[in-house]
């Protein structure tokens, strides 16, 4: 006898007593057993009162701003969706789109192909020490942005690190102020997301190779498959999963990007690191364009949400 | 047939998001706390000038002076308000100037604002707070305190907004600023000693020398233009010197007929452009941090540095007699300096607080004469220096600091940071200096881009 059917002959005598209560209990005990009780949206109700008031209100306000131009203090102007039309007309607001999205190279897609090449030759073969190194490579992620920022900042200034080095393997003739050159700023900054990245990547891929059956590979190898055959047709469609919620995080992360470029070059030299979510900082808080950047951190927020569902049914097959 | 579940889930999203809806509130953002100032600022006899008799109350004050020196001075002087004053609490909040930038807003537009704010001269902050109602004038207290006598004009100028909200340098006064700083030229004493050069008398004498130093394989003028404004302070000298001081606060301030594309403007552009390339400024200056090239000079590469009297306390603690200040040399020996500057944020009365009279007495403290003399003994310049500040031994670089303000006042040889143009020219500016820099631009497409900035502000 299950615990519902239990109950329900228990609460008999409360029905016949046709209070209100009663008749919702008896509801409820006609339900089948298993089924899910309406009481659970009960217990997620605080979580969902905090969820609202926190993400899903501020969300509202912020669509409800980006409608005006305000400067945050004195009356706001209706606009309706100048804002927006704004993002596609104004070069100076798709320039950090278009930023954004050559980030995503080095934030999302170098990471991965790294990450996949290391896992495989690790998974590969057998190396003394392999915690100690994983643990070095996932390291940049462990790190405090502002701290990553500041330390690349030294090593690409001009007698930086990054150039010391240039110069001391005779390619003293490229060296540049990386940060403040207008073509190298964005691929330097760039450089240092996938730093950053790419041992999450590692550590997914990794993890997920480890359940990866070993007959298969056996098969592959009898079938006379080398190491780059064996790649493609087992490891890569085996680590699917993984792949996608690799691109997830790092697209998202490369998307959402803010404090590297604030520590690191501040959107210049000129704009040419200038992005989205530094921009949605710098014209609600320094220059008083609240409007403006409402409308910006929707379309951020839309560019994110699209992004995602497209890679998790590309990659993950989902539907 | 609808399911009981799915139909309670729809309720609950249709809940959830209406009351979000409703939070967020369907007037125009803005609107609701637009209400009229309820204070006037008018003086009320009895307390105008006595804050002892003003009964129990706590002023919360909110101030930027982190750093060493000015944390000091504030902590003193705040000290000895409330001693003279017992009535008097101050509940001093200090927040570092980006994190007071960024939060005063909100702060102002709540219900419980502080009631005394220091606020930053411009466009983006104190016009559009005053705009907002939020800032009392404080010409009565000014003529109460005889600030119009102990100020020189063109610093108070710079605390007025216009009544019609349009301009700032002119109209009603909004606050009162305790420091002045302006742009010098730091040099290496025993380096330029070691070259065989002495500190130049004129303007051509200086830019006669950087060729001689980049000759003799040492970097003329230490700079890192980075952090995008270091570089409105390098040009802003070149540009005082090339277009005359009239000019540039016409353009600043949008009156007359000058425009950033003028012959004058485009020639610092030039001038700035060709020590670029050059050779004459740290190489690779965009791609160098401001505080790393101030810490490379300390460490003694570079022979000048052009940049702020606040960097003076930071230079000299390594530096020692070793670090020598001065203005811009003028065009003709002896001739009238002429350097950027200005003075510290200031100090503001909001207009939702209860006791406009103790803010008033209380920035009078802060700025008047016994104050300047906490300034100065605590490293600092004081806007108006006074019998502390005369004692300075004449050749340290505290001293020289002072007789360069005494001299730029005497003369009125200040003019404004280019930035305070329009609302948006710290963003046209500072990204064009760094293309002129980096040889991205000419001088000429340079002056074109300030300009369109500045036409499109002043046309509305």
């Amino acid at each position: 006898m299950t615990q519902a059917v239990r109950e329900a002959q228990r609460s008999e005598p409360v029905v016949r007593s046709r209070s209100r209560l009663g008749r919702l209990r008896s509801l409820y005990a006609r339900r089948a057993p298993g089924e899910p009780r309406a009481v659970g949206y009960l217990y997620v109700l605080p979580a969902l009162a905090v969820f609202s008031l926190f993400i899903l209100v501020p969300f509202f306000q912020s669509i409800w701003y980006s409608l005006f131009n305000w400067d945050g203090l004195t009356p706001a102007t209706w606009v309706g969706l100048d804002n927006y039309t704004a993002l596609f007309t104004d070069p100076s607001l798709r320039g950090p789109f278009v930023h954004a999205l050559i980030l995503l190279l080095f934030y999302a897609l170098l990471p991965i192909v790294i990450g996949l090449l290391i896992a495989a030759t690790l998974s590969r073969m057998r190396i003394r020490g392999m915690t100690f190194f994983r643990t070095v490579l996932f390291l940049p992620q462990v790190l405090a942005m502002v701290v990553v920022a500041l330390a690349w900042r030294w090593i690409f200034a001009p007698d930086g690190l990054f150039n010391a080095g240039l110069s001391a393997v005779g390619l003293g003739g490229i060296t540049r102020p990386w940060l403040g050159d207008f073509t190298f700023a964005l691929p330097a900054v760039g450089i240092v997301g996938t730093w950053v990245e790419f041992g999450l990547c590692m550590v997914l891929f990794l993890a997920g190779c480890q359940r990866i059956p070993r007959e298969l590979y056996e098969a592959a190898r009898l079938d006379g498959a080398g190491a780059v055959r064996e790649f493609f047709a087992v490891t890569l469609p085996e680590l699917r999963p993984q792949i996608a919620v690799a691109a997830t995080l790092t697209i998202v992360a490369g998307l959402r990007n803010f404090d590297l470029i604030y520590v690191t070059t501040g959107g210049g030299p000129g704009d040419a690191t200038s992005v989205p979510a530094y921009e949605v900082y710098h014209r609600a808080f320094e220059v008083g364009q609240v409007g403006g950047a409402a409308a910006i951190g929707i379309a951020l927020a839309i560019l994110i949400f699209v992004v995602t569902v497209v890679v998790s049914r590309l990659i993950e097959g989902r539907r | 047939m609808s399911h009981p579940r799915r139909r309670l889930g729809a309720l609950v999203t249709l809940a959830l998001v209406s009351t979000s809806l409703v939070a967020a509130g369907c007037s125009a953002p803005g609107s609701s706390d637009n209400s009229p100032a309820t204070n006037t600022g008018q003086p009320k006899a009895s307390v105008a000038t006595n804050p002892a008799k003003g009964g129990k109350v706590t002023l919360n004050v909110w101030d930027q002076e982190v750093r060493g020196g000015q944390n000091a001075e504030m902590t003193q002087l705040n000290k000895e308000f409330q001693e003279k004053y017992p009535n008097v609490t101050i509940n001093r909040t200090s927040k570092s100037f980006s994190d007071l930038k960024t939060t005063l807003r909100l702060a102002l537009s709540g219900k419980n604002p502080p009631d005394v704010v220091e606020a930053n001269q411009g466009y983006p902050d104190m016009v559009t707070f005053v705009k907002a109602g939020q800032l009392v004038p404080l010409d009565k207290y000014a003529k109460l305190y005889g600030w119009e006598q102990r100020y020189p004009k063109t610093l108070l100028d710079l605390n007025r907004v216009s009544d019609d909200f349009q301009h700032f340098g002119e109209g009603k006064l909004y606050g009162i600023s305790q420091m002045g700083e302006y742009i010098t030229v730091y040099y290496n004493k025993s380096k330029l000693k070691s070259l065989g050069l002495t500190p130049p008398k004129t303007w051509s004498d200086f830019a006669a020398q950087l060729p001689k130093i980049k000759a003799k394989g040492q970097t003329p003028i230490e700079f890192g233009n980075l952090d995008k404004w270091p570089a409105i302070h390098t040009f802003g000298v070149i540009q005082a010197q090339t277009t005359g001081k009239q000019d540039v606060r016409n353009l600043v301030f949008g009156t007359g007929n000058a425009k950033w594309t003028d012959s004058a403007t485009v020639k610092a552009a030039k001038v700035l452009q060709d020590w670029a390339q050059k050779g004459y400024f740290t190489k690779g200056a965009n791609g160098l941090g401001y505080d790393d090239a101030s810490k490379k000079f300390a460490d003694g590469t570079g022979v000048y540095l052009i940049t702020g009297t606040w960097q003076a306390a930071v230079l000299k603690k390594p530096m020692g007699k070793n670090l020598g200040l001065m203005l811009p040399p003028p065009a003709q020996a002896g001739g009238e300096p002429t350097t950027t500057g200005g003075e510290s944020l200031a100090f503001a009365v909001t207009s939702k607080s209860q006791h406009p009279d103790v803010a008033a007495a209380y920035l009078d403290f802060i700025t008047n004469a016994h104050a300047d003399d906490v300034m100065t003994q605590t490293g600092n310049l004081p806007a108006v220096p006074g019998k502390a500040a005369d004692a300075l031994p004449a050749d340290s670089p505290e001293g020289q600091m002072v007789a360069g303000w005494k001299d730029l006042s005497k003369v009125d040889g200040l003019v404004p940071y280019l930035d305070y143009s329009t609302p948006t020219f710290y963003d046209t500016i500072t990204a064009s200096l760094q293309s002129l820099i980096g040889g991205q631009t000419t001088p000429e497409q340079f002056t074109q881009t300030l300009q369109a900035d500045y036409q499109k502000f002043h046309q509305k």
